[in-house]
């Protein structure tokens, strides 16, 4: 934010407020899931979705990426593509298992 | 010569933003790293094993659960803080930024509990590969949420002052330390489901 006039932060307010409830919700959403009969694959597939989605709320709104310099999202566009390098490894470590 | 450090207000013309910020986000971005580190080694672990426990069948998920609302809600009084510093209204900042500070202790302390819990029933971090790294992202977690509730209270007590003699760099001091504060929560919401639900 650069400029910071009273409606404009009022309005922001609103979105945090927003933003709570909804993280309320869809914590609640995350446990009563986790509850359902799934198949493993379906379990972790809509835990992650579902923290995915709180997370986007977190960093869009809170952190306020939603309306940031691109130079902030450059850095963590190579952030996140490094990140989802790591999280690719252990697959590939997998995926040239040696039987023993 | 002045001594002050240059741009902790002001827009670099380089960059379009101030030192502050910047320099938090690329902190930040090493944090992910780790945090990623620590996250694929969870995975080479699991699916590397054959047996791996249910969390819940070790872990207290309404304790856990609480503890996310408890985080998240610390995350909006934080944010709330800021945005009172904006409005120019200082003592609504301290009211929101000792609630933040009280809800980090009550963070502190129901973890605590947790961990206790564990280590009464004999339950450490060498018992398992699944609580050896419960144990680590928890632990490495939650010193994240000391440091981060140290620099709050430090910006809600002595460091308030500044408030008086240079309010946009306490502002802005305040938003740097928000950020570290909500991607704590961030790291949170990611840990609860992996580690409890799945």
């Amino acid at each position: 934010m650069t400029t910071h006039d009273t409606a404009e932060i009022d309005k922001h307010v609103r979105t945090y407020i927003l933003v709570f409830v909804g993280l309320m919700a869809l914590t609640l959403v995350t446990v009563a899931v986790s509850y359902l009969d799934l198949s493993i694959a379906a379990g972790v597939g809509l835990a992650l979705l579902i923290a995915a989605v709180k997370g986007s709320l977190v960093a869009c709104f809170f952190m306020h990426l939603i309306n940031e310099r691109k130079l902030i999202l450059a850095v963590l566009l190579f952030t996140v593509l490094f990140f989802l390098a790591v999280l690719l490894l252990p697959v590939l470590t997998q995926s040239n298992a040696v039987e023993i | 010569m002045s001594e002050a450090i240059p741009y902790t207000v002001d827009i670099r013309p380089d960059t379009g933003l101030n030192n502050v910020k910047l320099g938090m986000w690329l902190f930040l971005a090493s944090e992910v790293m780790l945090f990623g580190a620590l996250f694929a080694g969870y995975i080479l672990l699991r699916v590397g094993s054959e047996d791996w426990p249910a969390g819940n069948s070790i872990l207290n998920v309404p304790l856990a659960t609480l503890n996310t609302i408890v985080l998240i809600t610390s995350s909006v009084t934080m944010v709330m803080s800021w945005a009172s510093l904006l409005r120019k209204s200082f003592d609504k900042y301290r009211l929101y930024m000792g609630a933040t500070v009280l809800l980090v202790v009550v963070f502190l302390v129901i973890k605590t509990i947790e961990y206790s819990a564990k280590f009464d029933h004999h339950l450490y971090p060498s018992t398992s590969t699944f609580l050896a790294i419960y144990f680590t992202l928890t632990a490495l977690h939650g010193l994240h949420v000391i440091g981060g509730m140290a620099v709050n209270a430090y910006l809600w007590g002595p460091g308030a002052k500044m408030w008086r003699s240079a309010p946009e760099q306490f502002t802005n001091r305040v938003e740097a330390a928000g950020l570290f504060w909500h991607f704590v929560d961030l790291v949170w919401i990611f840990l609860f489901p992996v580690l409890y639900l799945l």
